[in-house]
């Protein structure tokens, strides 16, 4: 092979942020033409290092090197100067702007505004890479595929030679993906150089040319992607030997826990988000739910949990003597009382459940200040459950009065988690408990999800990943537009059973 | 009623428009996510820094008699230096050491009232008066100088061109913010700031200087509603505290017209009518329902408010990042 010459360098770059050091002496080359795929567990510093290159951040250490020259990136103007784009996981667009605007934002063109002639320029990139775009299009209006999409074409708008892309899978389906990946496909033929961070490692063996691992801040290694295997970079990431195989134990003596009957709810503005469901959830088990997002499950569990407003139809709950008591019409904090524990984690982690300005200890004491005797906060019991979950689960926290916010995402939706399990529920409602989580957290809340089934605890888990629910769950209920089409035995169906139900009800109205 | 209209609709022009300098000037501000609630010490600001330019002019021109373009000169710039230090102590504050913009803005309006009746009573004592006000007839006379012929058109010119530069000015303004941020390359990078300051500083803007200049053109132009009330609305006699509460209404119009600037301008004119409309009450009637009328502009915001938040429409609310400071290594 010849020697190629490598048009980003880091070397030994060291950011910290206080006493938390994000990437230490970390030094990666990037070369032309090449798709890298950046790995690591959650905190192991992988978007700071990338915000770094995008001059989100300056840092503290070390240099980079684009094409040759010594650089310094002070601010994302700089980046763009230098032909490096990056597309953010939290999507960096105005909500109220159209596309076009968003994509020739900040731009420092000749002569006055013209999005006309923007437009055109946006319609040639779409087609010369394979995407679509409508630019006279709000935001706000906007699937989360279609952000991205212009997103992407800012970063090639502003003439980027070197993407970042941070987790641009994560809140897309199979099929949004695989068509990203075409996309991606495209621009390297073109010579981009592309730095993708995902934690699906199917998906950095489909695409990647090379993969760097980093762990705890520090670059591990990299290895050629064709001689890689799930199970070597598994290993390089966490650091030792990582069995991944999802345990299912048999159902503990299962008997109804929550009955559910012909289930209605319509949402504020009179559309029907859940018609006519149906079904048991059983203590001892794990009921996985089943469906392309959006599809109901949300309102489902919020439901259960006394947080949404039922138009018809009963949910009952049977106590431990059989006798069964309505849950309609409950408010949420009774209904938690009587071990109904909705661990429900949104897209935005810290929208619902923590609170992102207190400490982990404080937002511990969210869940058990009202049982306190006396007026004042018993503070120590939360701060020594909060140890227990930062220990249990492995949480990445530089110490329990460090502030929610600042922790990153997956480790922030492990104490979330941790803590519902720690109220030990009889019911424990989770929905995508592991989205953006790294597989070694994701199989710890796996782990968690048995034990608690073992404990005889009636476990639902709303997921996205059809390999996860087919080996974690015991039943699964597949969901399609608000409607059950089917529950089906975990340990007998088949992917292609699952997804077609998933689709079913809704005949041709599926993504594209 | 013609001729009732044609003698009110002047007099809510001029009361209107403080209050368009003033809400243009904060829609400016507001556009860039900052929360100026300091505008009503900015125009008093305004107002007292243009009359201490004028004071001092005619003492120091008083023998030489006074030249026409220095008397609207000297006040004006004064004014604007005046509002524009005031602008500057709020970017200080809120931006560069990111401080609470509610606080930092009411901290200004309480200093810029303070401000303006300590040297107002300076003046006042240093003029020698019997009343508690001080007279800057000449001054005024220069300022409130219209358009020879609009006498001679009746009603039209009564009702269009009766009025002084600055009246024309203050519309000018609003229609050139207008256009600004709605067409220019620069009211879209500044409406991204108000919108989402983390997006815009990612498409390589650069927020602070961004907000620096808007937030002090924005104290530049309310402050010139300071000066119009004293120059021209008051003829050129300031009393302290006859300012009143124009700051709030000002503030309060930005909402009216959902941070629409052009909008202002109908809206300004809208709520000077209704600021003096208790004076058209028939007599007899007794004088307590004057408050009710008063309150009329405020009670008109807020049933806008209700309407804007019900129908919850995307384009008719605030900047997404106002009263919220930016920083951005902040996780």
């Amino acid at each position: 092979m010849e020697e190629r010459i490598p048009v980003l360098q880091l070397k030994n770059i060291t950011k910290r942020f206080g006493e938390i050091t994000a990437n230490e002496d970390v030094s990666l080359d990037v070369y032309q033409g090449e798709i890298l795929a950046l790995l690591g567990e959650n905190g192991s510093g992988k978007t700071t290092l990338m915000n770094m290159i995008s001059g989100i951040y300056f840092p503290d250490e070390g240099e980079i090197i684009v094409r040759g020259q010594k650089v310094s990136i002070t601010c994302p103007k700089d980046a763009y100067d230098l032909g490096v784009g990056m597309v953010h996981q939290h999507f960096k667009l105005v909500d109220v702007l159209t596309a076009a605007e968003n994509i020739v934002l900040g731009l420092k063109e000749k002569g006055a505004l013209d999005i006309k002639a923007a437009s055109a320029r946006i319609k040639e990139i779409c087609d010369r890479y394979g995407f679509s775009v409508d630019p006279n299009q709000k935001i706000y209006n906007m699937s989360v595929s279609q952000k991205q999409t212009v997103e992407i074409v800012k970063v090639l708008y502003r003439g980027a030679d070197i993407l970042v892309l941070d987790e641009p899978t994560a809140v897309l389906t199979p099929q949004e993906t695989e068509k990203l990946f075409n996309v991606m496909r495209n621009m390297k033929a073109d010579g981009k150089s592309i730095i993708i961070i995902t934690h699906k490692l199917h998906e950095v063996l489909e695409i990647s040319d090379r993969v760097a691992i980093l762990r705890k801040g520090k670059y591990i290694c990299d290895v050629v992607t064709k001689d890689a295997n799930t199970q070597e970079l598994t290993d390089a990431m966490v650091g030792r030997s990582v069995a991944l195989n999802i345990e299912r134990p048999d159902p503990v003596d299962p008997s109804p826990k929550i009955v559910i009957e012909g289930l209605t709810v319509k949402s504020s503005d009179g559309v029907t988000k859940l018609k006519d469901v149906s079904f048991n959830i059983n203590s001892g088990e794990i009921l996985g739910i089943a469906g392309i997002s959006g599809n109901g499950q949300k309102e489902l569990l919020e439901s259960i949990a006394g947080l949404q407003r039922v138009s018809k139809g009963s949910i009952s709950y049977i106590d431990d003597d059989g006798k069964s008591i309505s849950l309609i019409g409950m408010d949420p904090l009774e209904i938690s009382n009587m071990g109904i524990s909705l661990s429900f984690v949104p897209e935005d982690r810290l929208g619902m459940g923590l609170v992102g300005n207190m400490d982990l200890s404080q937002n511990m004491a969210l869940r058990s200040f009202r049982n306190n005797k006396g007026i004042f906060v018993d503070k120590k019991s939360p701060h020594i459950l909060a140890e227990h979950v930062v220990e249990e689960l492995e949480v990445n926290t530089p110490g329990i009065s460090t502030q929610v916010r600042k922790l990153s995402g997956g480790n922030v939706q492990k104490v979330l988690v941790g803590r519902e399990i720690a109220a030990s529920p009889k019911v424990l409602l989770t929905a995508y408990a592991v989205r953006g989580l790294d597989i070694n957290s994701s199989y710890t809340i796996y782990d968690l999800l048995n034990k608690q089934k073992k404990k005889g605890v009636a476990v639902v888990y709303v997921g996205e990943d059809l390999d996860v629910l087919l080996e974690l769950c015991d039943r699964i209920l597949v969901l399609c537009g608000g409607q059950v089409s089917g529950i089906v035995d975990g340990r007998s169906t088949n992917k292609k059973e699952v997804g077609l139900m998933m689709t079913s009800l809704t005949g041709g109205d599926d993504n594209e | 009623m013609f001729d009732f209209l044609v003698s009110f609709i002047p007099r809510a022009v001029t009361q209107g428009i403080p209050l368009m300098y003033g809400s243009v000037g904060e829609t400016i501000t507001e556009k860039s996510g900052n929360l100026n609630l300091g505008t009503a010490g900015i125009m008093y600001v305004g107002g007292i820094s243009g009359v201490i330019g004028a004071f001092l002019y005619e003492n120091g021109a008083g023998k030489n008699g006074m030249n026409g373009f220095l008397a609207i000169f000297i006040p004006l710039i004064c004014c604007l230096l005046g509002s524009l230090i005031m602008g500057l102590i709020y970017c200080f504050l809120t931006v560069s050491l990111r401080a609470n913009q509610n606080v930092t803005g009411l901290a200004l309006t309480t200093f810029g009232v303070g401000f303006g009746n300590f040297f107002g009573g300076s003046l006042i004592k240093l003029s020698g008066s019997d009343v508690p006000s001080i007279a800057l007839s000449k001054t005024s006379a220069f300022f409130s100088m219209k358009l020879p012929f609009a006498n001679k058109l009746g009603w039209f010119g009564k009702i269009f061109l009766s009025y002084s530069f600055l009246a024309y000015l203050a519309i000018a303004f609003a229609l050139i913010a207008a256009i600004t941020i709605s067409k220019t390359r620069t009211g879209l990078n500044l409406r991204a700031i108000g919108e989402s300051p983390a997006t815009a500083d990612a498409a390589g803007i650069n927020v602070t200087r961004y907000k620096y200049f808007a937030t002090c053109i924005g104290a530049m132009v309310s402050g010139l509603g300071g000066l119009y009330y004293v120059m021209d609305y008051a003829c050129g006699i300031w009393s302290n505290d006859a300012f009143g509460d124009r700051g709030w209404l000002a503030i309060a119009l930005v909402i009216f017209t959902i941070w629409r600037p052009g909008h202002s301008i109908w809206a300004s004119i809208l709520f000077g009518g209704l600021y003096i409309l208790h004076i058209f009450i028939p007599t007899g009637t007794n004088l307590a329902i004057k408050e009710i009328y008063q309150m009329a502009p405020f009670v008109v915001t807020i049933i806008v408010l209700i309407f804007t938040s019900v129908r919850n429409k995307k384009e008719n609310q605030p900047p997404a990042s106002l009263g919220s400071s930016y920083f951005r290594e902040d996780r």
